[in-house]
C-alpha cells in the first residue's frame, strides 16, 4: 500500500535534484527557470499527499493557487529572458553585473 | 506489493530520471521535453493520490501551456549554449554534495514520523462526492477571494509579459484607425462662397 512516506520521499528526491540543477547550471537562465518549476512541482506533491492523508481539501486548493502563480511567474520570467537576450545577445547570468558597485 | 505500489514506483522512477535528464543534458530542447515527461509522470502520481482534478490541471497548464512557452523561447533565441555550459563541471561536486546532504536530512525527517501513517479512505469518497466536487466546494465557499486574486495575478502577468516584450519599430508606415475615426467634416471639406456666374458671361 502507498503510504504518506512514499509521496514525501518522492517530493524530497525531486526537490534535491532541482537544487542540484540550480547549482550546476548557474549560467543558463532557461535551465534555471526549469529547475524552479521542478522545485514547485516537488512542493506541490507534498501538498497533495498531505491533503490526501489528512482529509483536508485546503491543501489541494493551495496547489491550485501555486500552479496559477507559477504560470504567471514562468510567463514573466521568459519575457524578461527575451528582453535580456535582445539587449545583451547572451543569457549568461554571470554577465549581468551592471548594477555591481 | 500491490499493483498500485508497482505503478507508483514506475511513475516515480520515470519522474526522477527525467528530472535528472533536465538538469544534466546539454541541449535545452531535450531538457524541456524531459521536463514535460517529468510533469506527466508526476500527474500520474497525483492520480494515484486521488487528486484527479489537479493531475488533469497539471497536464493542461504545464504540458499544454508553460512547456510550450519554454520550447518557443528556447527555439526562438539563438543562444550559444557552449558558453553558458562553462562551470558545469566546476560546480558539479558542490551541487551533488548539497543535494545529497539535503536528501539525507529530508528522508530522515520523513522516516521519523510518517512511515507508519495508516492509509485512510479517500476523503472525497467519504464525503460522498467526486474529487472535483470536493475541491470545488472548498474553492468557491472558503477560498473565493483568493480565487479572484489569482485571476487578477494572471491578468497582471499577462499585461506585464506583453509590455516587457513589446517593441516599437521606428520608420514604419501604418494606418492609425483612432485618428481616422476622429476626423471631422471640417478637416476634409472646405466650402467656398463665390458669386454664381452665368454661361454666357464666361469669357471675353
Amino acid at each position: 500500500m502507498i503510504t504518506l512516506a512514499h509521496f514525501l520521499s518522492l517530493g524530497a528526491v525531486l526537490f534535491c535534484i532541482a537544487v542540484a540543477g540550480i547549482f550546476i547550471n548557474r549560467k543558463n537562465v532557461i535551465v534555471l527557470l526549469m529547475c524552479l518549476e521542478l522545485l514547485l512541482l516537488a512542493v506541490n506533491t507534498n501538498f497533495v499527499a498531505f491533503s490526501r492523508y489528512l482529509g483536508d481539501p485546503a491543501g489541494q486548493v493551495f496547489v491550485f493557487f501555486i500552479l496559477t502563480v507559477a504560470a504567471a511567474e514562468a510567463a514573466i520570467g521568459l519575457a524578461i529572458l527575451v528582453v535580456l537576450f535582445r539587449n545583451r545577445s547572451t543569457i549568461d547570468v554571470t554577465s549581468i553585473d551592471t548594477l555591481k558597485g | 506489493m500491490t499493483f498500485e505500489l508497482i505503478c507508483f514506483y514506475v511513475f516515480a522512477s520515470v519522474a526522477a530520471l527525467a528530472a535528472l535528464t533536465v538538469i544534466s543534458v546539454k541541449n535545452p530542447v531535450v531538457a524541456a521535453l524531459s521536463l514535460v515527461l517529468t510533469f506527466f509522470s508526476m500527474a500520474c502520481v497525483w492520480l494515484l493520490a486521488q487528486a484527479e482534478f489537479l493531475a488533469v490541471a497539471l497536464v493542461l497548464v504545464y504540458v499544454g501551456a508553460v512547456m510550450v512557452l519554454f520550447l518557443f523561447v528556447v527555439m526562438m533565441l539563438d543562444v550559444d549554449f557552449s558558453v553558458v555550459r562553462e562551470g558545469f563541471v566546476r560546480f558539479l561536486p558542490v551541487g551533488v554534495l548539497v543535494a545529497a546532504v539535503m536528501l539525507a536530512e529530508m528522508l530522515m525527517m520523513i522516516g521519523v514520523r510518517s512511515l507508519e501513517t495508516p492509509v485512510t479512505e479517500d476523503p472525497a469518497v467519504l464525503a460522498g462526492m467526486s474529487n472535483m466536487e470536493w475541491l470545488g466546494q472548498t474553492l468557491f465557499r472558503d477560498f473565493l477571494l483568493p480565487f479572484e486574486i489569482a485571476a487578477l495575478i494572471l491578468t497582471v502577468g499577462l499585461i506585464a509579459a506583453v509590455t516587457l516584450t513589446l517593441r516599437k519599430r521606428t520608420g514604419t508606415k501604418v494606418q492609425r484607425p483612432g485618428l481616422q475615426v476622429m476626423v471631422k467634416r471640417e478637416d476634409r471639406l472646405r466650402v467656398i462662397k463665390m458669386d454664381a456666374v452665368g454661361k454666357g458671361e464666361v469669357g471675353p
